[in-house]
């Protein structure tokens, strides 16, 4: 699935005092099977952005293709769309409702039409997706901790099966054990069922770690776009819009400035770990 | 859609109006509502009609916001213009099989509209320049007195500041509550009445599930940092009677005076 936005334009309230710009003029493309990293400071407009792409909002002006189509086609069946799409919203523990956890993930493919049976067979495929034990099947979602919530409203999206992922903070708030396996989790998805993924995120390791390609926004606008090294290497600029390099990418610029060999694109842990042991062998083979 | 509700919204500036004393505001309008009420002619509500729109210049309040703090009434204001002018009896001026329009009916109709409308304008004047806060403030106040005898003055206007701060946030709530089942494929626009009525339950049991955490966080909070009712309990901004309000209250009683002496032309 390939999804291209043109010129698109979002406000909120337009015509009031209130008027608030909060997409301005972006345009980018999602190809099929790419995992994208979206970040940009508090405000600048990612969650707005990512919620046209379901046709959840619609746009003031600027048009939203997939597969070619311009979603605000009368002929577009929007409800359609949004089982091919699937975005998990910011804190989607919020969303819980039903009395088990199998109901609530139940709920979209219900809605798709599938049978009780399809139904429950993808929720359990989609509660090993995202590593919850069965056990959990028949509790409240409302019994759970806040990273179990977080792993019952995640699957209840992916257990429609969309072809495009987008996730919105996905481990915000999490322990850094519940972090990592929902970004192994995601990791793990978009390798194996070659789902597109659109990561909004923060951190800049994790996109670091995870994104092929990522997008910056600043105050509505897309700042900058390009891979992962393209965007880090200039770090300055990213400070200015209140963002920053993954802090191991400081580390490894610093041990540069006082002339220890290591390449200039080092951006997660397990890289620079592995170059720094191989700087030592080095060392080491010279005495 | 839900972005609609404008009731309970300020509209920040500094007019005169503005700058009012909250409980002027309110008199004037309790005033206003019972002139309004008890108006006979045309004349008289064109005087009104002129008094809220001066004080909606003055306050220069965007004639758009007060287009749409009308529009949630207009289904209620359509329906009792239309019970008001099938079902009162009187001269007959129409007839078409069993309907009858009478004069008493279309004088009626017209009335009523008129004063729905005028109400709700001349509140939202009053929400659009008047904070929350200082609102509640004013509402406090006026019923002090009464907590003497027992009223609860004080609780009940933290009641209703609480309640105005959250009308925002649960509005905001539902809507992102929404957008996320929607996102899962829920629809509420199609279907039967039963079916649209079911879809409601994935938003209200999210809805109510967080608005008593809100509470609950909210109750802890307050007595975190030792709140315990109004007794003894100071303003960081005491409202006060000025100038400005005595002049308020002379323009208003001329005006509301004429209107009621025209009641007897
Ligand atoms: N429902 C709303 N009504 C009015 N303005 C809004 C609404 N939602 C967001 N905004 C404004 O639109 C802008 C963009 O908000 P958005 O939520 O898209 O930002 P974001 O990049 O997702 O931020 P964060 O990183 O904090 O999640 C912000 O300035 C925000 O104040
Ligand atoms: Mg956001």
């Amino acid at each position: 699935m390939h999804i291209k936005v043109e010129n698109l334009v979002y406000k909120y309230m337009p015509g009031t005092p209130f008027e608030h710009i909060a997409v301005d003029d972006v345009s980018f493309e999602i190809k099929k099977g790419e995992f994208v990293g979206l970040i940009g400071h508090t405000g600048s407009g990612k969650s707005t952005l990512i919620q046209h792409l379901n046709g959840l909002i619609k746009p003031w002006s600027g048009k939203i293709f997939v597969d070619g189509v311009d979603i605000s086609d009368k002929e577009v069946k929007l409800h359609e769309l949004r089982f091919k799409v699937g975005i998990v919203f910011q804190y989607p523990e919020y969303q819980l409702f039903e009395e088990t956890v199998k109901k609530d993930i139940m709920f979209g493919p219900k809605n798709m039409g599938l049978s009780d049976e399809e139904a429950e067979e993808r929720a359990r495929e989609a509660m090993n997706l995202v590593g919850l034990d069965h056990s959990l099947a028949e509790k409240s979602p409302f019994e759970l901790s806040g990273g179990q919530k977080r792993r019952v409203a995640i699957a209840g999206v992916l257990a429609m099966q969309p072809e495009v992922l987008i996730l919105d903070e996905p481990a915000a708030g999490l322990d850094p054990h519940g972090r990592n396996e929902i970004l192994s989790r995601i990791e793990y998805m978009h390798k194996e069922k070659n789902m597109s993924i659109v990561l909004v995120s923060h951190s800049m390791e994790d996109i670091a770690r995870m994104a092929k390609r990522v997008i910056v926004m600043k105050e509505g606008k897309i700042a900058a776009e390009g891979s992962v090294h393209d965007i880090f290497k200039k770090g300055e600029s990213l400070k200015e819009i209140n963002l920053d390099v993954p802090q191991i990418k400081r580390l490894t610029d610093e041990l540069r400035r006082r002339g220890y060999d290591l390449p200039d694109d080092i951006y997660t842990v397990e890289r620079a770990h592995e170059e720094i042991l191989k700087l030592f062998e080095m060392e080491h083979h010279k005495v | 859609m839900l972005k609609d509700i404008t009731i309970g919204q300020y509209l920040p500036g500094n007019s005169v109006i503005h700058r009012l004393d909250p409980r002027t505001k309110i008199l004037l309008i309790v005033a206003f509502l019972i002139v309004l009420f008890t108006v006979g002619n045309f004349a008289g509500y064109l005087a009104l009609a002129l008094f809220l729109f001066a004080v909606n210049k003055i306050a220069k309040v965007p004639f758009k916001m007060l287009v749409k703090s009308l529009k949630p009434l207009l289904f209620f204001v359509i329906f009792t213009a239309v019970i008001n002018l099938f079902l009162t009896r009187g001269e007959p001026i129409f007839k078409w099989g069993i309907i009858t329009i009478t004069k008493e009916g279309v004088r009626l109709t017209i009335a009523m509209s008129l004063r729905l409308i005028f109400l709700v304008i001349g509140t939202s004047l009053l929400t659009y320049t008047t904070s929350p806060i200082v609102l509640t403030d004013g509402i406090e106040s006026l019923f002090r007195p009464l907590s003497k005898i027992g009223f609860p003055a004080h609780e009940i206007a933290m009641m209703m500041t609480i309640a105005i701060r959250f009308i925002p946030t649960i509005i905001d709530e539902t809507d992102k509550i929404m957008k996320a089942q929607s996102a899962r494929g829920s629809d509420f626009e199609s279907g039967s009445l039963i079916h649209r009525a079911k879809a409601l339950i994935p938003i209200l049991v999210p809805l109510f599930v967080s608005a008593f955490r809100r509470a609950d966080d909210l109750a802890t909070a307050m007595e975190c940092r030792c709140y315990r009712g109004g007794e003894g309990r100071t303003k960081l901004k005491a409202i006060k009677m000025k100038r400005i309000d005595a002049g308020a209250f002379l323009i208003s009683a001329a005006v509301f005076a004429v209107v009621i002496v025209m009641n007897w032309l």
